[in-house]
């Protein structure tokens, strides 16, 4: 290998492989995301969800895949053809840019900017253009409609969302996403613990900004039936729809890393070991989980209806297994090894449950009013979240400069800081009752 | 911004960027209009400006087939109309046609028609309650409705072999006897409801999202209620106590003791408030009923060919959406001369603009929601 590649060429090999990954398998993760939305939806509605293209309806996001790419691609008479044909592709341009700087793991990231959160910030929100050009271009109401609803929540959201993730920016002092989650293994303990406000904060911010209910305005379906991307369909809606899933995983893997630890083990002092073996129990969580649904799905095989079903079950127990191999193989490999796989599963495992508290929060909350949204995001998220960073910062300063305990500086000032939320709670109260009836005359 | 458009002049700068307003038409297509109602609206920004409802969309001349058939076979068109609350209207024109004919229905007929018509409330208003939820954007409880809507269905099609547009009724008293168990499964349906309520209201109820979306949005009050001719929930959310089942009792309904609730403010939370209630109350005479259910014949005589004497009959109900009225003139034939019906639906779409003016776009969907419309209703 070293003989056909030039050394000089040698460090941009990894990268572009790295790219190529996650745009290969990205388009098939958006899918098997919206096959877990729709299970857990079920779930929550005592209902199945898919059951019909393949066992358990796993093959269901390739038969809509399949479905997407076949249809008439329909463009209106009035529309603007160019921005029209644009705007999809500027949308999912910019969510799969913003996985450049996204660490999945210790080595597995594209580029370690020093500058990372500031990028992939950026360049995500410049995926707003999408929106507003696609709704812009659609020369329709609902479409215009959603587009300047999008723009208008996009704005508030960022901002809240951003000052939401200073806080832990504070606290690691620095901007490279690498660096960030070193920080969090050097001190010991995730951000979350240290500021959970700015993760809260992050949390309702970044639902808006992914255009998730209860902040889907842009495209609520019961009122503006699908916002920005009404006249849109086939294909080009699907990169639309793609681009959204791909930001809801940016916006998840930003909060992993900068509030849950990134690819880091849970727990790194818990050191019990499994049977008497050398294999600490933690790190074998991993392959012990996913030999777990690999069982399962064999126990599931042959229930399944028909032979075809029987089969996928099958492959699917198998691919299973495999990875639980690759799994336990990594903990007797080399330690970066070792590292790099474990990391990785760690951290999609943590962007999992960060988007399972955006399924449970969609499935659960109406859907916000315009102005109400606004409201919220500039009188209560806005000023809690500046409030925070003063918070973190004086906690910061307690420990380091006037040498409190770190956590005992950390409680008060949470404390300080809920004391605050609570009393723009109930501040936000008032003017918004005076507000409605001012309206009603 | 500014430039593209102007050519020197300010003034025509506002003209061509418009402060105008826009007119939005939302429906006949539409996921939140409830069917194929077109609602016009002129909007200012996303602030309702002025709205016009254009319906007709699903007219299907109900009141015109009536008089091409005999007053039995047009018992099952009835159904077509609010065809979430069939058993309902089917009570009404049997009654009205009852009415004509100087014949009342047995006891136990009238009793059966009370315990099913209590039901078809709830079912009504269930499915209301799942689609006024969503249109606000909560996704799960339309679920949970239609899993006891169901049960609901499921007594409606044992009894009468249909689920939606039941025919379940006879003028002169019942075709069927109930089935075996029909008692127990009322009850259980109904011992079951009581905590299924309560989940719904948990979901609901105090959720700060549901009530800001709800609370001073459509505000209605009893003045204008009465002046548009509301009747129903709405009517009641508004301050007015008058439901009909109280006011002119019919079927069985003198015999059970319930509430009607009301409330004071007249917007979509106290509407809401008023519905939930309604179905618990619902659900108290439904127990009652099936409590004691009195033996005998099921169906008066009133012969095999109705021919009501010359003469005109107004009869109205209590259908879960309102007053729900048939006023039919008889010519003495075998078919009506004429058969109109006064539709809850119909004029409690009246309040829409009244209710719409001023609010925001999503608050249209709620607005809608909440008066609780039926296309089939309000076309015919």
């Amino acid at each position: 290998m070293t003989h056909s590649i030039p050394p000089s060429i040698l460090p941009h090999v990894l990268p572009v492989v790295y790219a190529l990954v996650i745009v290969a398998v990205l388009p098939l993760l958006a899918g098997y995301i919206v096959l877990l939305e729709r299970k857990v939806m079920a779930d929550m509605q005592a209902r199945l969800g898919p059951m019909r293209v393949g066992p358990h309806g796993l093959l269901q996001p390739i038969a809509d895949a399949v479905k997407l790419l076949l249809k008439e691609d329909i463009i209106p008479e009035d529309a603007d053809r160019l921005m029209f044909y644009v705007a999809p592709l500027v949308s999912v341009t910019m969510a799969l840019l913003a996985y450049a700087a996204m660490p999945f793991g210790p080595a597995f990231q594209i580029a370690d900017l020093n500058v990372g959160l500031l990028f992939i910030l950026a360049v995500s929100s410049l995926g707003i253009y999408g929106i507003v050009l696609g709704g812009w271009a659609s020369n329709s109401h609902y479409s215009l409609l959603g587009a300047l609803r999008s723009a208008a929540q996009l704005v508030s959201y960022e901002t809240a969302a951003g000052l939401g993730l200073v806080s832990a920016l504070l606290l690691a002092g620095s901007l490279s996403m690498k660096e960030i989650v070193q920080a969090q293994a050097d001190q010991g303990v995730w951000f979350i613990l240290v500021a959970p406000i700015g993760f809260f904060v992050y949390l309702v911010g970044s639902i808006a900004e992914t255009n998730r209910a209860p902040f889907d305005l842009p495209e609520a379906e019961s009122e503006l039936v699908a916002g920005y991307m009404t006249e849109y369909s086939g294909f080009r809606w699907s990169l639309y729809f793609l681009a959204e899933y791909a930001n809801m995983i940016i916006v998840a893997g930003i909060a992993t890393t900068l509030f849950l630890g990134g690819w880091l083990r849970p727990f790194p002092r818990f050191h019990d070991h499994l049977f008497g073996t050398s294999v600490e129990l933690l790190d074998a969580l991993p392959s012990l989980i996913f030999l777990g649904i690999g069982l399962y799905c064999f126990r599931l095989t042959p229930r399944q209806p028909v032979q075809i079903q029987k089969l996928v079950m099958a492959a699917v127990g198998g691919l299973c297994l495999m990875l639980a191999g690759a799994m336990a193989a990594a903990l007797f490999a080399p330690p970066t090894v070792m590292q790099g796989v474990h990391g990785g599963f760690w951290f999609m495992a943590k962007v999992m449950a960060y988007l399972y508290a955006f399924l449970w929060i969609r499935f659960t909350f109406p859907r916000y009013r315009f102005d109400q949204l606004m409201r919220l995001g500039w009188r209560f998220l806005i000023p809690l979240a500046l409030v925070n960073v003063i918070g973190v910062g004086t906690a910061i300063v307690l420990q380091q400069q006037w040498g409190w305990n770190p956590r005992f500086a950390e409680l008060v000032t949470l404390a300080a800081t809920i004391g605050v939320a609570v009393w723009l709670a109930s501040e936000n109260e008032k003017p918004a009752a005076a507000v409605l009836t001012a309206d009603g005359e | 911004m500014t430039d593209a458009h102007t050519n020197g002049s300010s003034d025509v700068t506002t003209t061509v960027l418009g402060a105008d307003e826009i007119i939005l038409n939302m429906g006949p297509q539409h996921p939140s209009t409830h069917g194929v109602l077109r609602v016009k609206l002129k909007l200012d920004g996303e602030r309702v400006v002025d709205s016009e409802c254009i319906i007709g969309y699903l007219h299907r001349g109900v009141e015109k087939i009536a008089e091409h058939r005999s007053y039995t076979q047009f018992a099952p068109y009835v159904d077509r109309m609010d065809y979430v609350a069939a058993v309902s209207n089917g009570l009404g024109y049997c009654e009205a046609v009852e009415k004509l004919l100087n014949a009342e229905a047995p006891p136990r007929a009238r009793v059966v028609r009370t315990i099913l018509t209590e039901l078809q409330r709830i079912a009504s208003h269930l499915l209301w309650l799942g689609t006024h939820a969503l249109d606000i954007g909560a996704l799960t409880p339309v679920f949970y409705c239609f899993r006891e809507r169901e049960e609901i269905l499921k007594i409606f099609e044992k009894y009468c072999g249909a689920r939606l547009t039941t025919h379940a009724f006879r003028i002169g008293g019942l075709q069927y006897e109930t089935y075996d168990g029909f008692e127990e499964e009322v009850k259980r349906f109904c011992q079951d409801f009581a905590q299924k309520i309560d989940e719904y209201e948990t979901l609901l109820t105090e959720n700060r999202i549901w009530v800001g979306r709800t609370k001073g949005v459509g505000i209605l009050s009893a003045a204008d209620a009465i002046a548009l001719g509301v009747t129903g929930p709405v009517l009641r959310a508004s301050g007015v106590k008058w439901d009909l089942r109280k006011a002119m009792p019919y079927a069985a309904y003198d015999q059970y003791e319930f509430e009607i609730p009301t409330r004071q403010t007249g917007d979509t939370y106290d509407r809401y408030l008023v519905r939930m209630e309604e179905m618990r109350q619902s659900r108290r005479i439904c127990l009652q009923a099936v409590e004691n259910i009195p033996i005998g014949p099921i169906m008066a005589k009133v012969g095999k060919v109705l021919k009501p004497p010359r003469g005109e009959v107004y009869h109205s109900i209590e259908a879960p959406k309102g007053e729900l009225g048939y006023y039919i003139v008889s010519d003495g034939t075998t078919q009506p001369y004429r058969v109109r019906v006064r539709p809850p639906s119909f004029i409690n779409l009246q309040a829409f603009d009244k209710m719409a003016r001023g609010s925001l776009v999503a608050d249209v969907v709620a607005i809608i929601g909440t008066i609780d419309i039926v296309l089939g209703e309000v076309d015919r």
